[in-house]
């Protein structure tokens, strides 16, 4: 069998393991949500329900969507280095899987968070969606590439001691493009810009994400070994 | 020799702290070598350089299987380690973690096989307790199915009875033999009594 | 020693000629002659963050703190030419523009640059093992480098630039004054050669510091 495969099968292996102790203890899930949703309570309540300027609620939804992920998503494998899991891990699997399995636990996770927060988000400060389908695409793909580049930098946090700060200090300058990406997309989804420019925005947005998983694949190695 | 682990010139230092340096030595088939030293003097560490967990400042390990020198991923599949610092998943049942390492080692895997290495360590009948429900004598009995449960070639223990009663320790002394028979082990200890295993020991200063 | 004294002859004659031999820029006024600083300081962030990340995969490939050192100081002289860059940029702005901030593409750009260089320290801060230290700050360089071309892409999509461009693309020529175009091009040789002997000197400390270390040990 070719390699990329056999990682992807191992790295399925993974994934099911971490979902199913997920189950068990809720506990990234649980941190994700009760950020998301008090932040999302304290805008809707601060501005009241009717903003009509898609360039602010636009980037409020994406500055919720990433704090609530450096909120949770580095617990994957600061758990592993805590626990000393990680060592039993090694001796196990080769590097790359062990990256997919955690990115596919983190999108997982992030994709699961969205379903939850954003219609709550679009219900609670009325919005109405110009052009669904280049919403969904641009908060699916933001989605993605958040947890995509946060995977690896959750395994720098995890070995560099798990400082509670370090995820959002090292993850924001590499997230910004993303970011930009996804408020600029979202905006012109909902009506604010022009529509022809989603494209490019969402063409960005996927080039984002394959880049972040190569490079991930291709780094991770030097952080997951000694 | 075709199946034998090659230690040639290891060093480790750790920044400014020397661990040890120029270790050479032969591990031949069907034999044990027992790691001595006094607490801090990098018997740990030398174990995680043979299992390919921690880089050796300078020197190489070649484990060669059938003729062959094993590359990185290779090593995985002929490697068991039971040590202090290693653990397995709390929130997952004992035969849940078999399954998982199983999984991501590719091997079938079968509950019947699972409560039969379990019943061999002694756990016959807590195979679906969650591990952090266990002892700490207990949680050694898992690690060792753990190790087991790919049929290594080379076993590598760093303190194999820690937490261990008397029927725990019976249970070891049967895994070094058996493990003899079948291929090497690599051990550290203090304990008098274990020292006695190694067809060599090694004395780490 | 000989070129030091070059140097330091070199930038002081760069200094007086800015306000001397220049003439004032065309549009920008008085303000202008800031760039003779402002853009050579731009150009030395964007460089030494450029072999920070060169040596950085060098430390990956081959395991050697040297280029571990290379990197650390390339990235503190970058963080050094970044914050005269960013500074020198908002003094301009509000000569120019009325504002010392408007995020405009550039300033969004070099801010990012700094949040690069300063979370590569914070990073760095965190973990006390020199090889962990090397192997992690490493790949955090490279992973932040890869973002570089998505802001290049992104950013003027979404600010409308004010900032002069130093070449009109339309003309395929440069908007300078011969004068001020021979002190600009000498400003950035100085800066270069600056740069140049700065990290000859950190490097020379730190290799030093670093032996200390080794020495300590034995």
């Amino acid at each position: 069998m070719i390699k990329p495969l056999r990682w992807l099968k191992q790295g399925l292996a993974i994934w099911r393991k971490d979902l199913r102790i997920e189950f068990r203890t809720r506990y990234t899930y649980s941190a994700l949500v009760m950020f998301a949703i008090t932040t999302l309570v304290t805008v809707s309540f601060s501005i009241g329900g009717f903003v009509t300027d898609t360039d602010i609620t636009a980037a409020l939804l994406w500055i919720i969507l990433f704090f609530s992920a450096m909120a949770g998503l580095a617990r994957t494998f600061v758990a592993e280095e805590e626990t000393g899991t990680a060592t039993a891990l090694k001796m196990a699997a080769q590097p790359e899987p062990v990256l997919l399995g955690k990115y596919l636990f983190n999108v997982t996770i992030l994709l699961s968070l969205t379903v939850l927060v954003v219609p709550l988000f679009i219900m609670m400060l009325n919005l109405s969606i110009a052009l669904p389908l280049a919403f969904v695409a641009a908060v699916v793909l933001g989605s993605l590439g958040l947890a995509g580049a946060s995977t690896i930098l959750a395994a720098i946090v995890a070995k560099a001691g798990a400082k509670s700060s370090l995820m959002t200090v090292l993850a924001f300058p590499v997230l910004l493009p993303l970011l930009f990406a996804a408020i600029s997309a979202t905006r012109a989804a909902l009506g604010g810009g022009l529509a022809a420019d989603v494209t490019a925005d969402l063409l960005m947005l996927f080039f984002y994400n394959g880049v972040a998983l190569a490079a991930s694949l291709l780094l991770f190695e030097y952080v997951w070994n000694e | 020799m075709l199946n034998q682990v090659v230690v040639k010139n290891l060093s480790k230092a750790y920044q400014r702290r020397k661990l040890f340096t120029d270790v050479s030595l032969t591990i031949p088939d069907n034999s044990v070598l027992v790691v001595l030293g006094p607490n801090g003097a990098g018997k740990t560490t030398f174990l995680r350089i043979l299992c390919g967990l921690t880089p050796a400042t300078s020197g190489q390990v070649d484990i060669m299987i059938n003729g062959q020198i094993l590359t990185a991923g290779q090593r995985r599949a002929q490697l068991g380690l039971v040590t202090p610092e290693l653990e397995l998943y709390g929130e997952l049942s004992a035969v849940e973690n078999l399954e998982f390492f199983a999984g991501v080692r590719e091997l079938p895997f079968s509950r019947q096989q699972a409560r039969e290495l379990l019943a061999f360590v002694g756990l016959k009948g807590r195979g679906h307790d969650f591990l952090k429900t266990y002892s700490s004598g207990m949680k050694q009995r898992i690690k060792y199915a753990y190790a087991l449960l790919h049929q290594p070639h080379i076993l590598v223990l760093d303190e194999p009875t820690s937490n261990l009663d008397e029927a725990g320790v019976a249970l070891v002394d049967t895994i070094i033999r058996q493990q003899k028979e079948r291929g090497i082990v690599i051990m550290a200890t203090n304990e008098p009594g274990e020292v006695a295993y190694g067809d060599q020991t090694f004395t780490l200063a | 020693m000989f070129w030091q004294i070059i140097l330091g002859i070199w930038m002081v004659g760069v200094i007086i000629a800015s306000f001397l031999y220049m003439p004032a820029t065309q549009g920008l006024g008085e303000t202008g002659r800031i760039l003779i600083y402002h853009v050579p300081s731009a150009w030395i962030a964007v460089l030494a963050y450029l072999m920070a990340m060169v040596n950085s995969l060098g430390y990956l490939r081959q395991g050697d703190l040297r280029w571990d050192r290379q990197a650390q100081v390339n990235a503190e002289l970058g963080t050094i030419f970044c914050i005269l860059a960013t500074v020198t940029g908002a003094i301009w702005s509000r000569g120019a523009w009325g504002q010392y901030w408007n995020w405009d593409p550039r300033q969004t750009s070099i801010t990012v640059l700094l949040m690069i260089y300063a979370a590569y320290f914070v990073l760095r801060s965190a973990i006390p093992d020199a090889d962990r230290r090397a192997r992690l700050a490493a790949v955090y360089a490279i992973l932040a480098f890869l973002t570089v071309p998505f802001l290049v892409f992104i950013v003027p999509r979404v600010y409308v630039s004010l900032h002069p461009d130093l070449i009109n693309l339309e003309n395929r020529s440069f908007d300078m004054d011969r004068k001020m175009l021979v002190v600009f091009l000498s400003s950035l040789l100085g800066f270069t050669g600056l740069y140049a002997w700065m990290y000859k000197v950190q490097m020379r400390l730190e290799n030093l510091l670093y032996a200390i270390d080794m020495k300590r040990g034995e």
